[in-house]
């Protein structure tokens, strides 16, 4: 009897802490009646510093993603907090790259007292808890959720990246001026808003520029490690290019595979294409040659770029990518609008908000990833990529 | 050729479905439960089985071997300490528990492992050096000038299959421990009074079971190298189909349904479309399901009323 009820005990452990640790934060969800809480986050805050906060997959498979914005941000707000002056405190809740769990993250932020957010890293994610910024009228920047759909219909909601219809286009325009591929084969990800968004205006804009896309093949979630059909199709119609709109771990599928039937296009991605070399265990030589565009360049002689990337070194072990940088500039972005609007950290999420939509629409900001950005009223950016290549395991800037 | 290709790419998917349908289908029939971790173990097996090989350096077959024992004492021990307190529960009780108990063997590697995703190595090329030094690796077979490509482990994966397939049906037909399985699965409590142990036969099919999983994990990362901690999940799924699509329970069944669902589906990709391949999937699924509901080898077992 003893040793059933031990038993019994230990299954319920086991099974708390599985629901414990898969929920993560789902245990704020209860807040009762979340609508009022801007008013009171204000008056809740410490008063010396801004609360910033940020959603982003610290764990999951876009885990790379989430933890270098993380960590930029931390150079970030490290550096300006010994500045003195404005104050910030920093935290970032785990979403997995999940919408579900993005809300729930988004809504432990908004317990702890978080005055302006930087929305979620990842796209999907980010759709989620950027209706919830807009209901609450919290002011969001995120550093890389590059759909339309993050910033489409809300006032408040800014973008750092540019946005995915951006990315197809200049992926497209950039092919087509550079002269890197005649035939065009196109794999995406028919489930993620991401790899759609880029994979439509990348071939509207090739049809426009007279670029031939000879393959347009697609996977989702459930079918994403067989890329034999995708390969085959673009082998058969004679690509010479493809162009790769999606994240980093199906791209190291699909490169493998490519490799093994012996096919070697060249290969275009984008900005989730970033992350690649930093694979445990992936044999870099497969991505050799690999072109993508990126707003972020770690070889960059600029001062500021490579004091970052040197500090990011030490304190992370690794090269900052783009994610990193980009949330290194939202930061800074914050403290430029901030100061010109005269903000004190009592203020109240609500009051903020209004005071960083009037900014953003009219500053011109100088960060890592761009020179004199700007925002127009729908909250995307304009600022030019870059054409990258990877070289002896090391991205190089291609111009 | 391309056709052939294709055909190979099928076969290359379902036999790895079919290696995975093997263990979900071996424990249904025996213990009548639909063990959803089993797709988890398989995940733990590959890590085992990476961490032996590229961070200790160990030969894959001791990796294999390490990756099996481990596989093993894991499905013992979740039986012992998840199922076992559940055997006279509703079916619907411990079907919950194996769902419980995946995701928190997908947390526990999540936290042990990280989530970064880790690149299997593969480990069935052949490596040869040629007079000038250079040294080429061979993954597979090229047929008819390249145009026809098997990769070494697709041949090892469908003889893996063949042999465990014939392995467990000579094993549960002739040996006693097989025979006091069948037992077992018919009725538990005649079993029972004829002497036969069932917790430790239940236990034992959980053992096998997880072995399995364990070459399973293997395969599957050699074949589609990224290794994350939800790698299993998915074709875990997959596998529950392929299983039921060849009748869960029969172990000629999981082989056949495994190898037709990979077909199908890389043929729905090829010559219909990218996007409908799982829709195309589950509709012949559901399909055949109404036609002959118990699966295609399932045996129709008739209530009594």
């Amino acid at each position: 009897m003893m040793k059933k009820k031990f038993f019994a005990l230990m299954m319920a452990m086991v099974m708390v802490l599985s629901l414990a640790a898969c929920g993560g934060d789902s245990g704020t969800t209860d807040t009762p009646d979340s609508t009022d809480a801007p008013e009171n986050t204000g008056t809740e805050a410490t008063g010396a510093a801004f609360k910033l906060g940020g959603t982003g997959p610290l764990t999951g498979g876009a885990a790379i993603y989430g933890n270098a914005a993380k960590n930029g941000a931390q150079i970030a707000v490290d550096e300006i907090n010994a500045m003195g002056g404005i104050q910030f405190e920093l935290k970032y809740e785990d979403d997995t790259h999940d919408a579900e769990k993005a809300v729930n993250a988004y809504n432990a932020l908004k317990d702890w007292g978080m005055q302006i957010s930087l929305g979620s890293v990842t796209s999907k994610p980010c759709e989620a808890t950027s209706a919830e910024t807009y209901a609450d009228r919290v002011f969001a920047l995120t550093p890389s959720a590059s759909s339309t759909g993050t910033i489409e219909g809300k006032d408040n909601m800014f973008q750092m990246c540019f946005m995915d219809p951006n990315q197809g286009t200049a992926s497209a325009q950039y092919i087509a001026d550079k002269g890197l591929g005649a035939k065009i084969a196109v794999i995406w990800k028919n489930d993620d808003p991401y790899s759609k968004g880029i994979h439509d205006t990348f071939i509207a804009k090739a049809a426009e520029l007279g670029l031939q896309v000879v393959s347009d093949t697609t996977f989702a979630d459930g079918n994403d490690t067989d890329f034999s059909v995708q390969l085959s199709d673009a082998q058969s119609n004679g690509a010479d290019l493809v162009f790769l709109p999606m994240y980093y771990q199906p791209a190291s599928l699909i490169l493998a595979q490519a490799n093994s039937k012996g096919y070697t296009p060249k290969w275009f991605g984008v900005d989730g294409m970033d992350g690649i070399l930093t694979m445990d265990g992936f044999d870099t030589a497969l991505a050799e040659g690999v072109m993508l565009l990126t707003p972020f360049n770690a070889d960059s002689t600029d001062e500021r770029t490579a004091a970052f990337v040197a500090k990011y070194q030490e304190q992370f072990g690794e090269i900052p990518n783009q994610f990193a940088a980009d949330a290194y500039d939202c930061v800074y972005a914050y403290k430029q609008a901030l100061e010109a609007a005269g903000a004190t950290p009592d203020m109240s999420a609500e009051e903020l908000c209004d005071l960083m939509i009037a900014q953003f629409t009219s500053m011109t900001f100088d960060g890592l990833t761009g020179e004199s950005m700007t925002w127009d009223a729908s909250g995307a950016v304009s600022k030019s990529p870059k054409g990258m290549v990877i070289e002896n395991g090391a991205y190089v800037g291609l111009d | 050729m391309t056709f052939l290709n294709f055909l190979i790419s099928g076969i290359s998917l379902g036999s790895i479905y079919a290696i995975i349908a093997l263990g979900y289908t071996m424990v249904y029939g025996i213990a009548k439960m639909l063990n959803f971790a089993h797709g988890d173990v398989i995940m733990v097996g590959s890590y085992i089985c990476f961490f032996a090989v590229s961070r200790y350096e160990m030969p894959l077959l001791a990796g294999v071997v390490l990756a099996m024992a481990v596989c093993t004492v894991l499905g013992i021990v979740v039986e012992r300490l998840a199922y076992k307190p559940l055997r006279q529960a509703p079916s619907l009780a411990v079907l919950i528990t194996a769902i419980g108990v995946s995701y928190f063997l997908q947390n526990a590697a999540q936290l042990l492992w990280t989530s970064s995703p880790k690149v299997f190595p593969n480990a069935f090329v052949i490596k040869s050096v040629d007079s000038q030094g250079v040294e080429t690796v061979k993954t597979g077979i090229q047929l008819f000038d390249g145009q026809l490509n098997i990769s070494y482990v697709t041949l090892v994966t469908i003889a893996a299959c063949v042999i465990i397939m014939a392995g467990l049906t000579l094993f549960t037909t002739y040996t006693k421990m097989g025979k006091a399985m069948r037992a077992c699965s018919e009725d538990k409590g005649a079993a029972q009074l004829m002497g036969i142990n069932v917790n430790g036969t239940i236990s034992m099919t959980f053992a096998i079971g997880s072995a399995l999983a364990a070459i399973a994990g293997v395969l599957l990362c050699s074949a589609y190298p990224t290794l994350v901690p939800t790698t299993g999940s998915m074709p875990g799924i997959k596998a529950f189909t392929a299983a039921v699509f060849g009748g869960i329970g029969s172990i000629p069944g999981a082989l056949l349904g495994g190898i037709l669902l990979g077909i199908i589906q890389i043929f729905t990709q090829a010559y219909i479309s990218t996007q409908l391949a799982d829709a195309v999937v589950f509709a012949v699924l559901i399909v055949v399901l109404l036609v002959k509901p118990a699966g295609l080898l399932g045996k129709q077992i008739r209530e009594k009323v």
